[in-house]
């Protein structure tokens, strides 16, 4: 089985975002590089598909050259391959990306055969634009559904069958494959890098190439902090003294039921 | 009177989801700027029954796609009829709430009709060109947008506009909408479902206490579980204690985890990092139980115990 995870480099912001003077981007002073959670749960699901199926997985990033880190650490933790489209540091907007992806995963199949599962993550964690997997899926053809919390390969691999969470429980989905699918937190519980793994991907060759992809139609303008609202915290109270002080406020709250429960 | 602005009503087998209320009400946004009409489009014969809904939310028309291909939800297949609606009814822009399937069948469509998409907004201003807000880092970040596009293709974010009754008790004039779809929509219908609880959900419940790392342990919850009980809420958690297996994924609050929207959040041993704070700020009052009076969750709650949360928590369930 060949797989493909789509993941996107970004600032780890702490306990706020700060956004740089002229409004163009986050300020990554003094900030690490991350990935979405969404994205290192597909990653550890591609792992996972070839280690119950054989094959080889393949990591695939769009971003400025230092987005290698990323594919190193996809290594790290047993990705085979990757690709990195070197596109410097602006960012691109969702349709020009997807093209750029789409472009780069047909190189790729060219070289070494096609992905019968190429993941995405639910949304970026940055710009969160919804859309660059169903895209490419679109590009390329293949069915895709985003969302998905839970996976098996069924009918001797001819099936990816994709839950989804809902109110109620999970909806189920059944992909021919090959097929795209997008993500979700939950879905695998990643691993952490080996001895053997940080060695691999020291040795890892992350494939590079460009684009020229067009920009699309959608351009941003500027990073504001929304207005947060001011709160006065009101301090109830330390320790197990503060108890009726917030008993009280159950009950202003109507959330008090006396004698229920313990 | 020009296009009007088409919103996709979301449902689950004829069951509205209420943010497609929001949708109609941030449809009429965009329609008063245009000086035209919203009309909306149910995909799916079990959908009939909502057209007076619409209506009432201010919908001027309802269009109703009951392809016998659309059994059940289905992302390509939604996605195909947006795409031969903008054929058809050639609308001056197409609007949807941000939910999952909103947002994945409006990006459906744009990829289809080869046009943008632009996901979560929270405000959209037009002038010569569409400007509008949207959120970025799960609503941490707001992004001013500049859109060009040949139909605008938009959602809302979540809870970001309120539903309105606009004309209550109103009737629908309901046309149907015939389109042919191409066979391969159907290889991603939804063809099974499993029901694990018809109980309060975390996105759903009017109390949350949720748990961070200072609870230490899964067995620690038990604390947080009673309290809870007590209050007739569920328990929910922050991502250090998933990533500590403490607790299910399903049970996160956050950016990556689940939005809630409860009358009060009990915020236990959370220091309330931004992508947590992003999946707790639509709480009504927040309740922050930490040992360390500077911590951001402590300073942004509305009230605040400070202290150990394995005395305080008891304290209050034996009232
Ligand atoms: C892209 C991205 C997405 C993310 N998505 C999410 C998300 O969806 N949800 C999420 O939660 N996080 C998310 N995170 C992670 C987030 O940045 C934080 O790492 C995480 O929320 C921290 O969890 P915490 O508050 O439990 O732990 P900590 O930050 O370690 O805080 C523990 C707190 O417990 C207090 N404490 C310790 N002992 C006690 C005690 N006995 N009694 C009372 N208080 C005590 C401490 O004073 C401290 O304030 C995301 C990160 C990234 C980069
Ligand atoms: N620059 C990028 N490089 C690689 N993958 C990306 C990039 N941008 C988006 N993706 C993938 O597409 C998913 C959805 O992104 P978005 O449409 O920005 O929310 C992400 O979770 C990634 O899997």
């Amino acid at each position: 089985m060949r797989v493909l995870v789509c993941v996107k480099r970004v600032p780890a912001p702490g306990a706020k975002i700060n956004i740089t003077e002229d409004g163009q981007a986050v300020d990554a002073t003094n900030l690490g590089h991350t990935m979405s959670p969404h994205e290192e749960c597909a990653l550890e699901l591609a792992v996972q598909l070839v280690e119950a199926h054989g094959g080889e997985s393949h990591v695939l990033t769009l971003g400025e050259a230092a987005a290698d880190e990323q594919c190193r650490w996809a290594a790290s933790i047993g990705v085979n391959k990757a690709t990195l489209v070197d596109v410097g540091t602006q960012g691109w907007d969702p349709q020009r990306t997807a093209t750029a992806l789409t472009h780069a995963v047909r190189s790729i199949e060219a070289a070494d055969g096609a992905f019968d599962v190429i993941i995405f993550g639910n949304e970026s964690a940055d710009t969160g634009g919804f859309q660059v997997g169903i895209r490419v899926a679109r590009a390329l053809e293949r069915p895709m559904v985003n969302a998905i919390k839970g996976v098996d390969i069924v009918d001797d691999g001819a099936v990816l069958e994709a839950r989804r969470e809902t109110d109620a429980g999970m909806e189920v989905f059944r992909l021919p494959m090959p097929c795209a699918i997008g993500v979700k937190e939950g879905i695998t519980w990643p691993r952490y890098p080996t001895m053997r793994g940080r060695l691999a991907s020291k040795k890892l060759v992350v494939e590079q190439q460009t684009s020229d992809a067009a920009q699309g139609g959608q351009t941003m303008v500027r990073l504001n902090r929304p207005e947060e609202k001011v709160s006065e915290t009101v301090i109830l109270g330390h320790g197990a003294d503060a108890a009726p002080a917030v008993v009280e406020l159950l009950k202003e709250l109507g959330l008090w039921t006396e004698g229920a429960a313990s | 009177m020009s296009a009007a602005v088409l919103v996709v009503i979301e449902h689950d087998r004829g069951a509205l989801a209420d943010a497609s209320l929001e949708a109609l009400a941030f449809g009429r946004s965009i329609a008063e700027q245009l000086g035209a009409s919203v009309e909306a489009l149910l995909i799916g014969a079990e959908a009939a029954g909502l057209a007076d809904a619409c209506v009432a939310h201010g919908a001027g028309a309802v269009h109703l796609c009951s392809n016998s291909d659309l059994s059940d939800y289905g992302p390509e297949a939604y996605g195909a009829v947006i795409a031969a609606a903008a054929g058809a009814l050639s609308p001056a822009a197409i609007a949807a709430c941000g939910t999952d399937r909103g947002n994945e069948v409006l990006a459906h469509a744009a990829a289809e009709l080869d046009l943008p998409f632009v996901a979560n907004c929270t405000d959209v201003r037009i002038g010569d060109d569409w400007e509008m807000t949207r959120v970025q880092w799960g609503g941490s970040l707001n992004e001013e947008t500049r859109l060009t596009s040949s139909l605008p293709i938009v959602s809302v974010a979540h809870h970001a506009v309120e539903a309105e009754e606009v004309a209550p008790g109103a009737s629908a004039d309901v046309q149907p909408l015939d389109v042919t779809l191409p066979d391969w929509v159907t290889r991603s219908l939804v063809q099974d479902r499993v029901v694990l609880s018809e109980g309060l959900t975390l996105a759903t419940a009017p109390v949350v206490v949720g748990g961070g790392r200072g609870v230490g342990s899964a067995e620690g919850f038990a604390v947080l579980e009673e309290l809870a009980a007590k209050l007739g809420g569920v328990v929910g958690c922050s991502r250090a204690v998933t990533n500590n297996g403490w607790r299910p994924h399903s049970d996160q609050v956050g950016q990556t985890g689940t939005r809630i929207a409860p009358q009060l959040y009990i915020a236990c041993g959370i220091s309330g990092a931004i992508q947590h704070w992003v999946g707790a700020k639509a709480a009504k009052k927040i309740l922050a139980v930490n040992t360390d009076p500077a911590a951001n969750m402590v300073v942004k709650a509305d009230y605040a115990v400070i202290g150990d949360l394995f005395d305080v928590l008891p304290a209050i369930t034996n009232g």
